[in-house]
């Protein structure tokens, strides 16, 4: 007979340490999870909010921008308005778990098993975690960039580094590398890297080459378009990795606070492609643990309809015409997409045979589920695994707006025969960053004229750019690449839509 | 493998301290202008008790590219009656809520809480007491401390030990105090020393060193200094504000409140930015008399008026106790500006002979009823009789207000830091 876990709601660290053995078992055991080691943090509401304005993590450099996030969440939450999460979760090593102290130690039962088994598992097996963070360097990582930047501060003035860290934010979501193929990234190494830069510049100063005579220049206009490109790296949509590499003047440690900031920026590109799938694998992971533990007898029975309660709040789906919806929930469609796989892998119908021979009966449930775990993402994950018996579960159906169209809104596509494929296609389509971002990309440099820089906007389906927020965000990349840029918005057929000129503000001669 | 189950919660709190201060000091010119405006609204206790504000975004705004309008595709969950090829209706309210500007407004007015000293400090800011220190600044009221050099004596908590070893040192050096290697190689040498008359020799000058050792001390008392510190006054601008308030039965109730929140914000502004400012508060009815303020803020009165009886009041205290070469003097004054008529001559005299010259700053606030404008009246007595005299050139600033928003700024006007409108008239 086995024990039970805790009595009541409270707990205490030795009940917190029982908890985590027993998730632990039943993940390893039951599940087959392959896990980081856990680190579990016990933090207040207050040190939750700070963690909410540093975009979740522990530490991170000062930057007004997260003032604003904390005086913001800090209101909200005053006044009711928010309540506060129960756990976040860190995708390093070890994996860190905050969990919220108010917790109940049902509550924290869940959390553990979500937040240290289910996310913790996805981060360490998912291929775009592997192949785009490095879990182990992180947290060194914003170490360093939190003491890089205040000694830049120290160095040339605080109104100066903000300058080009909300340059820099403004195009963060343009600091991506969207495809593989260049080395893993080694936060460890980039961080001595940076310090090896820094001395051997200090090394090889020689203010007389300030004084050596240039030579005639050579003429530029020679150089033809191809071999521009090919020099520049073009066309590059890696904003920021094309500024911290070409930009004309920008001082060393203004190309490292780039740097940075794309860093950052690369180490959430998989968790915003994998949104559904990581809330999946937890929520999945955490019924089934739950449920095992309360089968065991380690947790009661009440205990367990409290659980079921929290459970049934977090995987809760309003309907389009509910004043609750705002899209799709990640956690609920995610979950139940799991729970339908693992219908389909161990009672599979007809329809199921015909739509995925490869799993249909295979009976092995985890099995595919960790080779789901690892090998999907979003777009590609609903794409391959939505079922049409769950969308007539949900009853899905595909809209499609023209403005030009006077009738209204078309229904395009419905759960039906004719419409499973289109709808779900749809939805894949819904939950790709590289669709939902707008494509932008450096295509030219005018190296013999006036060195402007000119962008494409490839336009899809019609959107444009906000116009006062393009504005500001090229204002922003002009004055780091200092001098003019333009941004022209094309269609497919290569149409001039829309053309933006920007040119570089004056820095204060305080600089 | 083993878990680590850390508890943060003792870990100190206001990690975002410092970005929360980056923020205020960016949006610093639109909290103060929402700060004023907010007060404007609220009890004077309120406004000191910091709250909420609102700020317009705009300056505060994080621009990304976003896209918007075009065609678009959506798929959504709980078709109950639609089949393929149906049209929906556009209506107003739902495209609005759809598209993408929706998410664009709610962050157009930002609010946040402010603490009550950021909320204070920010409003008062830019407030200054015109004219302070240009008497005489004496009264070493503060002292402070400062090192200065090093003494023979003192506490052992100030002993200063690099000083200390250095002279150590010196005198080990100076008297030839051998070292511990020399003793080392001497006892070598003895022990390699095949000679015995040689040996001991050797043995002789090895007690002579050892006696040496002994005599000459590693450390002597001698040596030994301390830090020495040494207080400095540190002048302090004296200054005295006296508030006279009229108390008398012409003022209705509105009037007293008006009055009441003027000398409130007054007496905040004086307590938090200057440590040193006496306040006397003198309240006037046809007789003055000098209260604490909790009898000048809560105390009920009523009676006739006479101005004057409070100036003299206000005269007899400066001499008995503010001599004005040693200190800054500043009044404020609120009144209704009925005065009796007699009385007229007498307070033009205190004022122009007695008060204003020992003055650095005379303050008058008109008080009148609400929604009276204060123009389409003739002036009163006594702002008839203070206007004479600001126009010969005293030290004297009046002001009218009739409203409780008008407070703020006022106040605002009154105590508005003038250093920078003078060095723009000086040169």
């Amino acid at each position: 007979m086995t024990e039970r876990l805790f009595e009541g709601a409270d707990w205490d660290f030795h009940t917190l340490q029982r908890i985590t053995d027993a998730c632990e078992e039943v993940a390893k055991n039951d599940l087959g999870l392959d896990v980081y080691p856990n680190q579990i943090e016990v933090i207040t509401a207050e040190q939750m909010l700070d963690a909410y304005s540093s975009v979740g993590m522990p530490l991170f450099y000062k930057h007004w921008s997260f003032g604003k996030q904390f005086a913001y969440h800090e209101a909200s939450y005053r006044k009711g308005l928010m309540g506060l999460a129960y756990e976040i979760v860190i995708n390093s090593s070890p994996c860190i778990s905050y969990l919220m102290e108010e917790n109940t130690a049902t509550m924290q039962t869940l959390v553990i098993a979500h937040a240290a088994f289910g996310h913790n598992h996805f981060f360490k097996n998912n291929y775009l975690f592997k192949q785009w963070t490095d879990a182990d360097g992180i947290l060194d990582y914003l170490d360093f960039a939190k003491n890089y930047v205040m000694q830049c501060e120290e160095r040339y003035g605080r109104v100066e580094v903000e300058r080009t860290l909300d340059a820099a934010h403004a195009l963060m979501s343009h600091g991506i590398d969207r495809y593989p193929g260049k080395k893993k990234l080694d936060l460890r190494e980039e961080e001595k890297r940076a310090g090896r830069r820094r001395q051997h510049e200090e090394e090889v100063f020689n203010d007389l080459w300030r004084t050596v005579p240039k030579g005639a220049s050579k003429t530029r206009s020679a150089i033809s378009l191809e071999r521009r490109r090919k020099l520049l790296g073009l066309p590059q949509e890696n904003l920021l990795y094309f500024l911290e590499k070409s930009a004309p003047r920008l001082a060393p440690w203004q190309r490292e606070l780039l740097r940075i900031v794309r860093h950052i920026a690369q180490y959430f590109y998989p968790q915003s492609q994998t949104k559904v799938m990581n809330e999946g694998t937890a929520t999945y992971v955490h019924y089934r643990i739950m449920t095992k533990l309360h089968q065991q007898g380690r947790i009661t029975d009440g205990n367990f309809l409290e659980f079921l309660g929290s459970h049934t709040n977090v995987v809760f789906q309003p309907e389009f015409d509910d004043p609750r919806f705002s899209g799709f929930n990640p956690y609920a469609l995610g979950f139940a997409m799991m729970q339908d796989i693992e219908r389909i892998v161990t009672s599979p119908e007809d329809e199921d045979r015909e739509w995925f021979p490869d799993i249909a009966g295979k009976n092995d449930v985890m099995g595919v589920l960790r080779d789901v775990w690892a090998n999907y993402r979003d777009e590609s994950f609903i794409a391959q695994f939505l079922s049409p018996k769950l969308m007539r579960q949900l009853r899905m159906f595909h809209l499609h707006d023209d403005p030009e169209e006077r009738a209204g809104i078309r229904v395009d596509a419905i759960h039906d025969e004719r419409g499973f494929r289109r709808v779900r296609r749809e939805l894949a389509r819904q939950h790709d960053v590289g669709y939902i971002d707008a494509n932008i990309e450096v295509v030219d440099v005018d190296l013999s004229g006036d060195r402007r820089l000119i962008l494409h906007h490839h336009v899809i389906k019609g959107s444009q750019l906000n116009e006062t927020d393009a504005k500001r965000v090229l204002q922003h990349l002009a004055d780091l690449w200092t001098y003019d840029v333009s941004l022209i918005e094309v269609d497919a057929s290569d149409k001039v839509l829309r053309e933006y000129v920007v040119s570089p503000r004056p820095i204060p001669a305080a600089a | 493998m083993p878990i680590h189950i850390i508890d943060r919660r003792l870990n100190p709190g206001g990690k975002s301290l410092e970005n929360r201060q980056r923020f205020l000091r960016r949006a610093k010119s639109l909290v103060q202008g929402a700060v004023k405006k907010t007060s404007q609204e609220r009890d004077i206790k309120d406004v000191l008790e910091g709250g909420e504000v609102t700020i317009p975004l705009d300056g505060m705004h994080e621009p990304r590219f976003r896209r918007e309008g075009g065609t678009r595709d959506m798929v959504l969950p709980g078709n109950k009656k639609f089949i393929e090829g149906d049209y929906l209706q556009r209506s107003g309210q739902g495209s609005a809520k759809d598209s993408g500007p929706g998410e664009g407004d709610s962050e157009d007015a930002f609010r946040f809480v402010l603490s009550r000293d950021e909320f204070v400090d920010l409003f008062l800011d830019d407030l200054e007491l015109p004219d302070l220190a240009k008497r005489k600044i004496a009264q070493t009221e503060s002292e402070g401390i400062q090192r200065a050099g090093y003494t023979t004596s003192g506490s052992p908590a100030n002993i200063s030990v690099g000083r200390t070893v250095r002279r150590a040192l010196a005198r080990r050096i100076a008297l030839k105090r051998p070292g511990k290697d020399e003793i080392e190689e001497l006892e070598a040498a003895i022990a390699a020393c095949t000679d015995e008359d040689e040996r001991l020799l050797l043995l002789a000058q090895l007690d002579k060193l050892k006696a040496k050792v002994k005599r000459i001390p590693f450390i002597d008392p001698l040596d030994i200094r301390y830090r020495r510190f040494e207080t400095v006054p540190k002048p302090v601008a004296q200054a005295v504000m006296f508030c006279l308030m009229d108390v008398s039965g012409s003022m209705s109730e509105h009037m007293k409140d008006l009055a009441k929140r003027f000398y409130m914000l007054l007496y905040v502004f004086l307590k938090r930015r200057y440590k040193h400012v006496e306040i006397v508060f003198i309240r006037h009815t046809d007789r003055a008399e000098e209260v604490d303020e909790q009898t000048f803020f809560y105390g009920p009165a009523s009676g006739g008026t006479l101005v004057s009886s409070a100036l003299q009041a206000m005269h007899e205290i400066v001499r008995e106790r503010f001599n004005p070469s040693d200190w800054n003097i500043y009044a404020a004054q609120a009144s209704d500006g009925d005065n009796s008529y007699s009385d007229g001559e007498l307070t033009g005299m205190l004022l122009t002979d007695r008060i204003l010259p020992a003055c650095q700053f005379f303050a008058y606030l008109e008080v009148g009823e609400s929604g009276g404008s204060a123009f389409d009246l003739s002036d009163s007595s006594l702002w008839t009789l203070y206007e004479r005299l600001r126009n010969s050139g005293a030290p004297l600033s009046m002001r009218k207000v009739s409203e409780r928003s008008e407070i703020f700024p006022v106040f605002h006007d009154l105590f508005q830091r003038r250093d920078t409108a003078q060095e723009k008239a000086a040169p």
